[in-house]
């Protein structure tokens, strides 16, 4: 074999394992790149459409006003201490493992109660839960507002907004 | 955030095939440029070497379409290059005489490896039930560590009591105790990591967890300054505290550990310095390697080593044109010294990244996976592989003291090739469970027919991940952990 082959061979072999590697990191972009996925490319023209006049009461909802709540933490119960960075979609909580907060308790529905924003505004709405939602010793009926500070309670947990 | 969500495409298995492929190709040409360059002719055994290394490595592709669909696709490329690059390292050695070198053998340990990889992918179909083995894994983990040292069993080689022999065969079990102990520290942090993340006391803005915590920790201690005295063995016992120490750390989210575990370490190696000689030598031979008294002696190898990457340069001598015979094990310890003479600085780089990948799709599927049991397992292995490539690489290179530890998937050896082709099954599972399409959402996440219902609008899925982040970290108290992989198994079984 001659020089130049040879040489050439040897490059040509470094190029290839190259080409492996890169290869591989390819099939991991999009792992690699971060949140940039389809789903989400998909939704963003939904929720940047009608951003610039939003409509109240209705289509997507608004995030929560700045200044305003912006976690919802767990202040009694089993899972005391636990967090829940809020959302424009707002927080389910029950015991279906679809809920934001799972709550592992037997004083609890499936789908208990759920807090969200509108119109800058918090509320509470229990969601025709066998025990009840209470604020102090007031039951939840329908949808009421809810302000930070003020201790819901779902079972044997007790929940807040906090700014 | 949407770091968090799992994947939602099966992975394309055609890209790991055709990675495979790749894999494969670069396997054969460095077997022929080895044959070419060294004896103007194919080597003898190339197609058995070639065709064995495809069928295994395609038979393992059959077996992850079959048992594990969603399993990740760039593992097993990774890991069969890594070996076919190997291969073709020990047959040019075996090729010139060098004494140890045996190719056949390799191919034979490889083959075995791969066929108890996909063993393990068959037999285990769900790595949650590893959990049940915990205190198992334990005491298989200890008796691994403490076989050397039985008389009888075990025989003091080139310094290190770490081999053990049964008959003709030989085994350094402390690669298979690395496996037991990750499912231990897994099964045994999952269970109790809220004790050791929430109790204690703050100091100078660390959380220092309670003295009555501290006794796995310090149990582990003990165990790997046991194997440094009486084995000698310095790289196994760094791997396996290092290894419990980030795993508390994945567990715990508290640097705390981190420090103490530093402290500890560093504490237990100033002592075995200054009553060792053999650490001594070690680090005399670490700090001072050119040394002209050293170099006829202790510090050979390592020179030699150095000599033959700087002799390979940018772009290596080529397949077949370095000289492995004057380095001391080439073909095991040294194999990377080696790879360095003949595919140079471009080459080395590219098989670290190629380990790099391999590691950050084990981290990557820990963060995926829905379970804390796997979470802990998949990051334990990933950087157990990491920590292994650390103490090898940083040893031949002078940046730490050079221990004795093996290169995963090249460094000739059964032991280790067994156990770490086990480690890529365990990984090749879990990722499968990280990334297979489930009912259940992610804990936290909002399920898909959700949103509608309750948010009244488009919400993003990934919008509920950082409840996840929050609760797996451990940030509530009492049974978290626990119910997290309750909650999946009540509805799943």
């Amino acid at each position: 074999m001659s020089e130049l082959t040879f040489t050439l061979l040897r490059l040509g072999y470094l190029v290839l394992l190259w080409v492996f590697v890169l290869s591989a990191v390819a099939v991991l972009r999009r792992d690699l790149a971060g949140p940039r996925t389809p789903s989400s490319r998909r939704r963003r023209p939904e929720l940047a459409g009608p951003a610039p006049a939003p409509t109240p009461g209705g289509g997507a909802p608004r995030a929560p006003q700045r200044g305003g709540p912006s976690r919802l933490v767990v202040v009694a119960g089993p899972l005391t201490g636990t967090t829940i960075p809020l959302t424009s979609s707002g927080v389910l909580i029950g015991r279906a493992p679809s809920c934001t907060l799972v709550l592992d308790d037997d004083y609890s529905s499936s789908r208990h109660a759920r807090i969200f924003p509108q119109g800058g505004q918090w509320f509470v709405e229990d969601l025709g839960s066998t025990n009840g939602t209470y604020i102090g010793e007031e039951r939840v009926q329908g949808i009421i507002p809810l302000a930070p500070g003020v201790g819901v309670q779902i079972g044997q947990s007790v929940v807040e907004l906090q700014g | 955030m949407s770091a968090l969500r799992p994947e939602e495409n099966a992975p394309s298995r055609v890209a790991e095939a055709v990675l495979i492929v790749v894999a494969l190709a670069l396997g054969m040409g460095g077997m022929w440029m080895v044959g070419y360059s060294l004896e103007d002719s194919l080597p003898e055994g190339f197609w058995t070497y070639s065709i064995v290394l495809a069928a295994l490595a395609f038979t393992a592709h059959i077996v992850l379409r079959l048992r594990a669909p969603y399993a990740d696709q760039v593992i097993l490329p990774s890991v069969v290059l890594l070996n076919s690059v190997s291969m073709a390292t020990i047959l040019r050695q075996d090729l010139v005489d060098i004494d140890g070198a045996n190719a056949s053998r390799h191919l034979m340990w490889t083959a075995l490896g791969i066929v108890v990889a996909c063993v393990v992918l068959f037999v285990i179909k769900d790595h949650r039930s590893l959990r049940r083995l915990t205190y198992t894994a334990m005491i298989v983990g200890i008796v691994l560590v403490i076989l050397p040292l039985v008389p009888g069993l075990g025989r003091e080689i080139n310094g290190a009591q770490i081999w053990i022999f049964i008959g003709p065969f030989s085994a350094q079990p402390a690669e298979f105790a690395k496996i037991a102990f990750a499912v231990f520290f897994a099964g045994y942090l999952v269970a109790n990591r809220d004790t050791l993340a929430l109790a204690g006391k703050k100091f100078m803005g660390l959380q220092l967890p309670r003295l009555r915590d501290l006794g796995p920790i310090l149990i582990v201690w003990a165990v790997s300054l046991a194997v440094l005295i009486g084995e000698k063995d310095l790289g196994t016992s760094l791997l396996f505290f290092g290894l419990f120490v980030g795993m508390l750390y994945l567990a715990t989210d508290r640097v705390g550990w981190i420090v103490i575990g530093l402290v500890m370490f560093a504490g237990g190696a100033v002592a075995a310095w200054s009553i060792f000689t053999h650490v001594q030598l070690r680090v005399n031979i670490w700090l001072d390697a050119l040394n002209p008294d050293l170099m006829d002696g202790p510090s050979y190898q390592l020179v030699q080593g150095l000599f033959a990457m700087s002799y390979g340069g940018m772009f290596g001598a080529g397949w077949g044109e370095g000289y492995p015979q004057y380095v001391p094990f080439a073909f095991s310890d040294f194999i990377y010294a080696s790879l360095g003479e003949e595919l140079g600085l471009t080459g080395l780089l590219a098989i670290l990244l190629i380990y790099l990948v391999i590691v950050q799709r084990g981290l990557r599927h820990a963060v995926g996976v829905r379970d804390g049991f796997g979470k802990l397992l998949a990051g334990g292995l990933a950087f157990v592989m990491a920590l292994q490539l650390f103490v090898v690489v940083g040893g031949i290179t002078r940046v730490i003291p050079l221990t004795g530890l093996t290169l995963p998937f090249m460094a000739q050896g059964g032991s280790s090739l067994l156990a770490n082709w086990i480690v890529i099954a365990l990984m090749l599972r879990i990722s499968d469970a990280a990334r297979r399409p489930s009912a259940l959402p992610t804990r936290g996440a909002l399920a898909d027919p959700a949103p509608a219902a309750v948010g009244g609008g488009a919400i993003e899925v990934g919008g509920g991940s950082p409840v996840q982040a929050e609760t797996e970290a451990g940030a509530g108290g009492g049974t978290m952990p626990e119910d997290s992989t309750q909650i999946i198994r009540g509805v799943d079984r």
